[in-house]
């Protein structure tokens, strides 16, 4: 049961790109006492079939910018080699310790940072359904 | 040259954590000119390709639990379309605060557990 809502909140969220995987990776080590390392592998694999249907989703709205995306995979998939690697070489509990900085630095951001968000957003809405 | 620098930093981050490359994702693709919208589902498009890398690369490594995931992708891809059509529909603000809220939450019982 908690397996379901776990899953399906981080569903939504992963689809919305606002940042689902944290949901995964913390109910796992906190609540089932997985390792981080662990942890992240399962939401990498949890990820591909979620972004999979967001994508097909996002595309038929005409919501991706595939000009932008293509210009930035290149550097992401090199960034992706190089950060896994790193995580595979450093100890998996000094891993949870950065993983939990970067969880607070994003949720306060998430908190307090979004003020130009909001303008942004209310400007962006009427020429996006289109 | 800029946009590859922009590009490795998501895929740093996300290989490094197994996941989260959306969060610099998303605010990098808003200042090369995204909508709100548009930036949150460019991100998945992206962070999709590069969790397949992270996942082969994880794989090499022997981190990889296919039964474990199993137990939430049939909820998961459930709640992805969801997510899909809310990403249509309503503002993300009040959901981004609520998030906010559970991730400090949360990193602060993981720094001191």
């Amino acid at each position: 049961m908690t397996a379901a809502i776990v899953g399906f909140l981080t569903g939504i969220l992963a689809s919305m790109g606002l940042g689902g995987g944290f949901i995964l990776v913390v109910w796992l080590t906190l609540f089932e006492k997985v390792s981080q390392r662990a942890a992240q592998g399962i939401n990498v694999l949890f990820f591909i079939p979620i972004a999979l249907i967001a994508l097909i989703m996002h595309l038929r709205s005409g919501l991706i910018n595939k000009k932008l995306v293509k210009s930035l995979v290149l550097g992401g998939i090199i960034g992706a080699v190089i950060g896994t690697l790193g995580a595979n070489i450093i100890a998996s509990s000094l891993l949870r310790k950065l993983y939990a900085l970067f969880l607070l630095a994003f949720g306060l951001r998430e908190l307090f940072g979004s003020a130009d968000t909001k303008d942004k957003e209310a400007e962006a809405e009427p020429d996006t359904r289109s | 040259m800029k946009r590859f620098f922009e590009g490795s930093l998501c895929g740093f981050l996300n290989g490094f954590f197994g996941s989260g490359g959306g969060v610099i994702a998303v605010p990098v693709l808003k200042k090369e000119g995204c909508s709100e919208r548009e930036a949150h589902a460019s991100s998945v498009a992206l962070i999709f390709v590069l969790s397949l890398v992270t996942a082969v690369s994880y794989g090499f490594s022997g981190s990889l639990d296919f039964g474990e995931a199993w137990r939430f992708i049939p909820w998961g891809t459930a709640g992805a379309a969801a997510g899909a059509v809310f990403l249509r529909k309503i503002r993300a603000a009040w959901l981004k605060r609520l998030f906010g809220a559970i991730i400090v939450a949360a990193a602060v019982r993981t720094l001191f557990s």
